[in-house]
């Protein structure tokens, strides 16, 4: 249905429609005949020009001009049913707001039982099933691996779901919220420190690291005091192991969101981060999101890293 | 309307009256005359061979399904062994460049011969007018009946008539949608009136379509909707062949005795029976020349020897023949000659050539298609070990009709290796996304985008290989 910015341009383009076809069917009436001077002959126009010069009048078939009667009439009956006229509906109530829904009433009707199939199973169980994961996988290519990629293993920024980690809890039903609700990880800028005493942290972090990363050990020593005093383990826990309930990741394992190099490090906390993961419960609705947390839980070998 | 006869006017000149003339007439219905000979049977054979082909190529089977179908729900074109997908839309273009060469070529030499023994509205409206025939009588008879007031026995004969072609037109509607969902399925649908809605519309549709056509419309289509009658100008030269009045040898055309020597007479050989205007469909005199209307049935050829032959003259007043050849009295073998001129070797020579193109092309098609798609988020990534680390998405499609084995390999950067499966089972003309990492030593390339290829090959089928390029980012 078209929207106008006032009543008036709808009646205008009705009208216009309207006594368009109008005068189309009153031109094809008033053109059915043509007048002729020829005195007797019928197969000129009559007209004579340079000496010699005619025009046949070869009729057309009848049934030809009934076709255009019958587009004319067509063309009527469409716009009384369809929307066409201005503002008006039209008696079949046609939209392609209401094509789309309707097709979307029918895809529910044709998946739901799918869905439901598995939204009363418990998400291990889920997992298990192979057709489910199938299912799952299908909507994470669609969904999800734009962000965290086509093997689910992430990129910078982008959590790998394949590695067993969680910054958010591992458990089925956190893994669910997660996708559900979505999740903001916020750390907090602290240029304040000053650059020194952030670079003495940074050394710090990355000497935390399994795979012994080069730093330099007098300021490590002066990061970890500074690790305790300006307030790290608050988020991040005494012993940096991280807390999934704020989203704070593990500082002591070798997985790095937005890089190990030392760079990198101090520009997390000059800067501090805002790591978002949209919401997806209006969007996917609880039936995709009970079929994708249960693929995702698949994707991570043993069990959930717990806090 | 015509307005009252002349009235003096003041100044003495004479006032010619208006007539007013409708530019609309309904066109006479034609009673084509039944006619027999060479080319009757000619018409009657591409008859049989068009419809036999027609109603019967549907019901062959091939492989465990249809060998022609075109199901557009799957987006798969089946014809015996070939099976095209969407991606194979060329060969569609190819041919139709090839039907439309070839209609080029034997137009140019041998005139409308599409028209009058091949075209479908030639070849229903023949099937029609047979049954018609058989229900009204001939040409005479079909005059006098339409003209008869209504009774029972008309009545009878019309609704005969109309219910035979309904079947016809039926059977063609249902074996047109045949081609398009599985005639087996279609007839069982039928029996049980079960059939889903646009099934049921194209059947009834073309079915309409078939008795409207070949049942009233006829030479309508021909004479006024048909482009082909249009440009026939451009396809024919002096050299055509086309239906011809030999108007030298049949002038001045007049009845006369079997026995009278016409010749002597000053009389023409035609003799005026008007025969070849009674078979004509579309209800021209040929002795008038070639018309736009002649569909080059050749129907007042068989009529015109026919009559030839009852008054002992030579058969070929009304022949193939050609503008020049009539011009300049060549016999066969000069008209034989002309066969091959420029366009007619142009022609054949642009038509041969891409037959064998597009022969050689559906030969050496390879029943795989790959297409890489790499995920652009995800960039280049730094994995254990210090590789760099991209991933592509490998849209694999087997197009063969049984399920075949992969395997990938890529090349480009040395020490380029594949991290997941480098075998892929994929089921039967089926298409399937494969996630692949690849992974590269940092120091292999240069920083940024690097040329690679995959390779993907047919386990047990050496010759299905297929090879496309991606890039590989190191940063």
């Amino acid at each position: 249905m078209s929207d106008y910015v006032s009543g008036f341009w709808s009646v205008y383009v009705a009208l216009i429609t309207l006594v368009s076809i109008v005068g189309c069917a009153v031109l094809l009436w008033s053109q059915g005949k043509a007048r002729t001077n020829s005195a007797g002959q019928s197969d000129t126009t009559g007209h004579v020009w340079d000496d010699d010069l005619q025009e046949y009048n070869h009729p057309l078939p009848r049934w030809w001009s009934w076709l255009f009667y019958i587009t004319v009439f067509f063309g009527v009956g469409y716009l009384a049913v369809y929307p066409g006229l201005g503002s008006y509906e039209g008696s079949f109530k046609w939209s392609s707001r209401g094509e789309y829904e309707a097709e979307m009433k029918q895809a529910d009707a044709r998946y739901a039982p799918i869905f439901a199939k598995f939204q009363g199973q418990d998400l291990k169980a889920v997992t298990a099933d192979p057709e489910a994961r199938k299912m799952g996988e299908r909507l994470f290519q669609t969904y999800c691996a734009q962000c965290h990629g086509s093997d689910a293993r992430g990129a910078r920024g982008f959590p790998n779901l394949a590695d067993g980690d969680w910054l958010w809890g591992g458990e089925p039903e956190q893994i669910k919220t997660s996708i559900l609700e979505g999740r903001q990880g916020v750390m907090p800028p602290h240029a304040h420190l000053g650059a020194d005493a952030v670079k003495d942290l940074a050394h710090f972090v990355r000497s935390l690291s399994p795979d012994k990363l080069a730093h330099d050990a007098v300021r490590s020593a002066r990061g970890k005091e500074g690790f305790a005093a300006v307030g790290c383990a608050g988020c991040h826990g005494a012993d940096a192991r991280g807390m999934q309930a704020l989203g704070a990741p593990d500082l002591t394992d070798s997985i790095w969101l937005h890089g190990a190099s030392e760079a990198t490090i101090i520009e997390t906390i000059t800067k501090g981060r805002s790591n978002r993961m949209p919401a997806h419960k209006e969007f996917l609705g609880e039936a995709k999101s009970h079929l994708l947390a249960a693929y995702v839980l698949g994707l991570s070998p043993g069990a959930a890293k717990k806090q | 309307m015509p307005q009252p006869a002349t009235k003096p006017d003041p100044s003495g000149a004479k006032v010619i009256p208006i007539r007013e003339e409708p530019l609309y007439k309904p066109e006479k219905k034609i009673y084509a005359r039944s006619v027999s000979g060479t080319f009757a049977n000619w018409r009657w054979a591409m008859v049989w061979l068009t419809q036999a082909i027609f109603y019967g190529a549907c019901w062959l089977p091939w492989n465990g399904r249809q060998a022609v179908l075109f199901d557009l729900v799957e987006r798969k074109f089946y014809i015996f062994s070939l099976v095209f997908w969407p991606q194979d839309v060329f060969y569609l273009a190819v041919l139709l460049i090839i039907s439309a060469l070839a209609l080029f070529l034997f137009t140019a030499v041998a005139g409308r011969l599409f028209c009058g023994y091949a075209c479908p509205q030639t070849v229903y409206t023949e099937i029609f007018m047979w049954v018609e025939k058989l229900f009204e009588g001939e040409r005479w008879a079909r005059m006098k009946l339409d003209a008869a007031p209504a009774s029972g026995a008309k009545l009878a004969r019309k609704a005969g008539k109309h219910a035979v072609w309904a079947v016809i037109a039926l059977w063609t509607g249902f074996t047109f949608v045949g081609y398009f969902t599985p005639v087996k399925t279609l007839a069982a649908a039928f029996l049980s009136w079960q059939l889903g809605p646009w099934e049921a519309f194209w059947i009834f549709f073309y079915a309409f379509a078939t008795w409207g056509n070949a049942g009233f419309m006829r030479e309508q289509v021909c004479k006024y909707m048909c482009p082909y009658a249009r440009f026939q100008g451009v396809m024919f030269d002096p050299d055509t062949l086309i239906v011809t009045y030999d108007a030298e040898r049949g002038e001045p055309r007049g009845a006369r005795s079997k026995k009278a020597d016409h010749k002597a007479d000053g009389k023409g050989d035609c003799v005026d029976c008007g025969i070849c205007v009674q078979v004509c469909p579309t209800g021209i005199d040929i002795r008038a020349g070639l018309q736009y209307e002649c569909i080059g049935c050749s129907a007042c050829i068989d009529a015109c020897d026919q009559v030839m032959d009852k008054m002992s003259y030579p058969r070929g007043l009304i022949r193939y023949s050609t503008e020049h050849a009539l011009a300049q009295h060549w016999g066969r073998r000069e008209i034989v000659r002309h066969l091959l001129r420029p366009r007619t070797l142009v022609y054949g020579a642009a038509l041969s050539g891409i037959i064998v193109a597009a022969a050689w092309g559906l030969a050496q098609r390879m029943p795989l298609k790959v297409d890489v798609i790499r995920d652009r988020a995800t960039l280049a990534r730094e994995v254990e070990g210090g590789l760099i680390e991209n991933v592509f998405r490998l849209q694999i499609m087997n197009l063969a009709e049984a399920p075949r084995r992969y395997s990938l390999t890529v090349t480009g950067l040395s020490g380029i290796q594949i991290a997941t499966d480098a075998i892929v089972e994929m089921p039967a003309a089926a298409t399937q996304a494969v996630t692949v990492r690849v992974r590269a030593e940092p120091d292999s390339g240069r920083r940024g985008s690097n040329p690679i290829h995959f390779e993907v090959r047919a386990l047990n089928h050496d010759e299905v290989f297929v090879r496309e390029k991606a890039s590989f980012l190191l940063p």
